[in-house]
């Protein structure tokens, strides 16, 4: 299928939609292109929120994947601050909460995610934040600084960059995590451990093991947050950090098949052949995993829009990508490949106590994942490897002394 | 603003004025220039900016940072001239650079 005069309409303007208008473009579709996004900016990077933005490092105009010109200047009808209320595939429209309905030609669901809120007393106080749009953002930015207290839900990547930017911003900050470790669900023992001791280096206070079971406050805002031992802990501000959930009760509604988000192909093509879906809001395989998962990540946002309008404009498919990550605290750089399915064995190179260090989960003698903290030619091989399933000699792959270039050859 | 010319790896040349302060990566990007995808925004964390800078601006864009380096040492068709251009910030020294991009960054 390949029709360069086909209405495309993305729904959705995060990164997914907005990369995918890009590479349209680049791929040489001519016809119309209309995004619809529910926020009032053209799509913009969302990293930085937690990181460079929030310490005032980066602006607007930085944040923004292209300037407002290039949607006019590129025949993309982009219409802001709009939702998208139902989707009619057999008419093939959308109906808009502006009251307009759209036809389409072809249609990408680009819809994301949306944080998760939690469902105790006082989580409508004003100054309980999320940190998910720019919007977001700035009422947090609003909020934190010297002589403020700023409490984080969550010790996940999002609640770590959180606090490491309010650290950074003068503010105190405790993070509170329901279970006994950081990071639990997303890495591994030796990588909490390490982020716990360098936050708390850096000022930064934690009550792990605590549930949260609601929220206290004066005049509408929020002062404290209840722990379940009973302790109130006092806060200017509380930001929710506890994970996010797929935007796709649209095509639910439509009856596209869904999982844990819309399900797709390899093309990112949905059960109706019209139909894309990319980004956080799809679950999508992953060959070399043998599987089905939702991804949020940045990159997983960019191979799909690459592999839909691939398919759009009649390209070959992308080669497969390895899915990867990174996080910015203090002055670590941590960067993440692939994920720790079905991994038998954890191997440790380098010493954590020098802030350079890489985890690697082995599943046999193949690496399914690495966590790299300060060292980029551990994440690099690392992506190779997991791609290429080459076996590794695990005592040669924990010792820093022979070079990674050595370990892979 | 200050001149960069980006050459496409099958030879299409494109002038594009960046603001100084911005860098090389942004001005390719925010242009919609293919070739350099920039996955990571500009954060060094992942290599798919790598351009490579003709020979007589090379020492104006400055030396790369150890995790430029090694970050670079990783990427496919490294020469002594690649760099990333998203630690190649603009300025009007700058002011008529020619990068060459590579065939892909993945």
């Amino acid at each position: 299928m390949s029709d360069a005069a086909a209405h495309v309409v993305i729904l959705g303007a995060g990164h997914a939609g907005g990369t995918a208008v890009a590479l349209l473009r680049q791929y040489g579709h001519t016809g119309p292109i209309t995004l619809i996004g529910d926020e009032p900016i053209p799509p913009y990077q969302r990293p930085p929120l937690s990181k460079a933005w929030l310490k005032g490092e980066a602006d607007a105009d930085s944040l923004a994947l292209k300037p407002l010109e290039f949607y006019a200047e590129n025949n993309v009808d982009f219409r802001p601050n709009v939702t998208a209320t139902a989707l009619d595939r057999a008419a093939k429209t959308v109906a808009l909460s502006s009251g307009d309905t759209v036809s389409y030609d072809v249609l990408i669901l680009a819809t994301g995610a949306r944080a998760i809120a939690l469902p105790i007393p006082g989580a409508d106080l004003s100054g309980i934040l999320f940190l998910r749009t720019a919007a977001h953002a700035e009422a947090l930015k609003a909020t934190v600084g010297p002589g403020k207290t700023l409490a984080v839900v969550g010790g996940g990547y999002i609640g770590l960059e959180v606090a490491a930017s309010g650290r950074a911003l003068g503010a105190e900050v405790v993070v509170i995590e329901r279970e006994t470790r950081l990071l639990a669900r997303v890495a591994a023992e030796p990588l909490s451990t390490f982020f716990k001791g360098y936050h708390e280096t850096h000022g930064v206070r934690f009550e792990l093991g605590a549930s949260v079971t609601g929220f206290t406050g004066q005049d509408g805002r929020v002062t404290g947050v209840t722990l379940a031992d009973g302790r109130t802990l006092p806060c200017d501000a509380a930001v929710v950090g506890v994970g996010a959930h797929p935007n796709d009760e649209l095509a639910k509604a439509a009856g596209l098949e869904t999982a844990r988000g819309v399900v797709v192909d390899l093309d990112a093509r949905t059960s109706d052949p019209a139909i894309f879906a990319i980004g956080d809001v799809a679950h999508r395989p992953m060959p070399i995993y043998d599987r089905m998962f939702r991804m949020e990540s940045v990159p997983n946002a960019l191979e799909q829009a690459k592999q839909a309008a691939c398919a759009i404009t009649g390209r070959p498919r992308p080669p497969g990508e390895c899915p990867w990550q990174w996080s910015d605290q203090f002055d670590l750089k941590l960067q993440i490949a692939g994920y720790a399915f079905d991994a038998d064995s954890v191997i440790l190179r380098g010493e954590p106590a020098t802030a350079k260090f890489a985890i690697f989960h082995l599943k046999g003698d193949q690496v399914q994942s690495v966590e790299a903290i300060n060292s980029p030619p551990e994440f690099m091989m690392g992506k190779i490897l997991i791609l290429n399933r080459k076996p590794v000699d695990k005592a040669r792959l924990a010792d820093p002394s022979i070079s990674m270039k050595e370990v892979a050859a | 603003m200050a001149k960069v010319t980006y050459i496409q790896h099958d030879g299409t040349e494109t002038v594009i004025d960046v603001k100084t302060g911005l860098t090389v990566m942004e001005g390719a990007v925010k242009n919609n220039i293919p070739g350099i995808d920039a996955d990571c925004g500009g954060a060094c964390a992942c290599a798919t900016c790598h351009v490579y800078v003709k020979q007589e601006w090379l020492e104006k864009t400055g030396t790369k940072s150890a995790m430029e380096e090694s970050m670079l040492d990783f990427a496919e068709g490294v020469e002594p001239n690649s760099r990333l251009a998203c630690q190649i910030k603009m300025s009007d020294a700058l002011d008529g650079l020619v990068v060459n991009l590579p065939e892909s960054q993945h």
